[in-house]
């Protein structure tokens, strides 16, 4: 086993954890979570691909994309959560 | 290089700037609106032009080439779809400007501006990117703001469907985004030169069903559709037209475009496509038939549509891909223009009737002619009458699958239009019905400048029907993909 290969799996088994949340997850909080789990996954992996054997360097481009990639996440964090807020917000109206 | 003035950049960034400046002005963001919507309208008439002229053109951004830059690149496919985007996306937000005139409705006019405009650059970007990380960031940035446009009405039921489409559209591209990542092990480079140029094996099977299933889940294939009818039922009208026309079109438009560039290795992968194709028509035209609202019944025949389209691409085999990429493009052009007329036709019938019930629609009192006549038009092209353009591209896949012999995608499509013919009727029927309605009817009321936009683009979807043959040579420009790269 050399460490890329325990990253590598490491990687696609955390986004195999996200996945399986988001899809059966109920609580609106804990899908949300999941979609993180998936999207740190799939960086994880990213960033395997970049790594090099010690006397030469990571590649630069992986890294790139994995920093673009935190950023569309954020975002799109910080909207569903947005969302959720307005949701519970009305629902409570409801039940008031 | 200096490519300050090219359309391809001006398509993508002045919707971007648009949106900036919409959401800065919101007091000018229909005016702001509606310019950059021209503009970029123009800009790409005279792309269209230019890959007339002298066949797929590209420009790498900032001098950079690819594989280290990104390159944009236009041929007749993507040209095509830019045109659909952006004449569709003008005749809407012209619709927009009635429907949203409301007093309860300023907040939804000071947002839709600039979520629109930001989901035209997101398709723009999508329609001239080159390489795979480009197109995952830009269905990031459509699927940000088309949940935007999804809950733009605020109420709990378009909340509820917006936070759904949400995680569907989340988590299709994180998909796609693991795919980009196997590719990019593999390959080392995300260009699709190089995907291309890229031995097939394991690994880069792997990355392409990974980056399928996410493109099919956003573009919302059977049985991965279930965000999508509460999704653009519940949406405002403009929202919902543009939500069904055109969001939808940018994933199949990178399906096609992937598939093309690295050939899906099996047959059987192909068949199931087009299984679930099947699937769609069928399940989707039975919840069609059940529908309880017109919008509803609209986004159920958006699922069937899309169905059909992913049975245009399997219609003949490995061996008809190289033919039947056209037949899915004619259906995807079809279906944007007559949905788009026909969920802002259901748009005014509800504002005119004050409710959607198909039940109760020949109780009205009130018949808003020009909207139903608009809906029946549309409806015409979705069903695939001649001469539309939803004609032609019906009787290109079953031509296709007659000449491959392959006589079950046949079947399925006679099926899939009588059920539309079917579920349309109910609603056709109510509107010439005149024998449950008490009050005396005012058949002429209802008439506004706001069925102007809806109307043209009923008669285009049918219009077109008739230009197949030029639209045809004109999405081979620049075929095979990879010649030009």
């Amino acid at each position: 086993m050399t460490p890329d290969l325990i990253y590598g799996v490491t990687g696609i088994a955390v986004f195999g954890i996200g996945l399986v949340g988001a899809l059966c997850a109920q609580e609106r909080l804990r899908r949300v979570l999941a979609l993180k789990l998936c999207s740190v996954g799939a960086g994880f992996l990213l960033v395997v691909g970049a790594w090099r054997e010690p006397p030469d360097t990571p590649d630069p481009v992986p890294h790139a994309l994995v920093i673009t990639g935190i950023v569309v996440m954020v975002s799109a964090t910080a909207v569903a959560l947005a969302l959720i807020r307005r949701l519970q917000t009305l629902e409570a109206e409801d039940d008031a | 290089m200096t490519p300050d003035l090219d359309p391809m950049i001006l398509a993508i960034f002045l919707p971007l700037f648009g949106a900036i400046a919409a959401f800065m002005l919101p007091r000018a963001a229909a005016l702001i609106g509606l310019v950059t919507l021209a503009m970029t309208t123009g800009a790409v008439f005279w792309l269209a032009q230019r890959v007339l002229a002298s066949g797929a053109v590209i420009v790498p951004l900032g001098g950079w080439g690819a594989p280290l830059g990104i390159d944009l690149r236009a041929d007749g496919l993507s040209v095509a779809m830019l045109l659909l985007t952006s004449a569709v996306g003008f005749l809407v937000s012209v619709a927009a400007l009635d429907s949203l005139k409301g007093a309860d409705q300023a907040r939804q006019r000071q947002y839709f501006w600039p979520l629109w405009l930001l989901l035209l650059t997101g398709m723009n970007g999508v329609y001239l990117s080159t390489d795979i990380f480009n197109l995952y960031v830009m269905i990031e940035v459509i699927a940000l703001a088309a949940v935007g446009l999804t809950v733009l009405s605020g109420t709990k039921a378009a909340l509820r469907a917006g936070l759904e489409y949400m995680y569907a559209s989340i988590l299709g591209a994180l998909l796609f985004l693991m795919g980009v990542g196997f590719v990019y092990m593999q390959a080392g480079r995300l260009d699709f030169a190089g995907l291309i140029a890229a031995e097939p094996s394991a690994a880069m099977s792997a990355a392409l069903a990974l980056m399928i299933v996410g493109l099919l889940l956003k573009t919302a294939l059977f049985p991965l559709h279930f965000w999508l009818p509460a999704a653009h039922a519940n949406a405002t009208a403009p929202a919902s037209a543009l939500l069904s026309g055109l969001v939808v079109k940018a994933a199949l438009y990178i399906f096609l475009r992937l598939t093309t560039y690295m050939p899906l290795p099996d047959e059987i992968l192909i068949t199931l496509i087009g299984a679930l194709g099947a699937g769609a028509v069928l399940w989707g035209g039975l919840q069609a038939l059940r529908a309880e609202r017109l919008k509803l019944l609209v986004a159920w025949s958006t699922v069937v549509q899309i169905g059909l389209i992913f049975i245009a691409f399997a219609r003949a085999g490995q061996v008809g891909l190289a033919e039947s990429w056209k037949a899915a493009a004619l259906l995807i052009l079809a279906h944007g223009v007559a949905k788009a007329a026909m969920f802002l036709a259901a748009g005014r019938i509800k504002d005119e009737i004050g409710h959607d019930r198909i039940r109760d629609l020949d109780r009205a009192p009130v018949r808003p002619t020009l909207a139903q006549f608009t809906f029946a038009l549309a409806a015409i092209s979705l069903i695939g009458l001649p001469p539309s353009l939803g004609f032609i591209g019906k009787w290109s896949l079953m031509e296709g699958a007659m000449a491959a012999g392959y006589w079950h995608w046949v079947a399925i499509t006679m099926i899939g239009t009588f059920m539309s013919v079917a579920y349309f009727s109910r609603v056709l029927s109510a509107f010439l019905r005149f024998d449950r309605v008490r009050a005396p009817v005012g058949e002429h009321q209802g008439w506004a400048l706001a069925d102007a936009a809806p109307l043209t683009l009923a008669l285009t979807a049918i219009g077109l029907g008739l230009m197949a043959a030029p639209i045809l040579r004109f999405i081979e420009i620049g075929y095979p993909f990879g010649a030009a790269l």
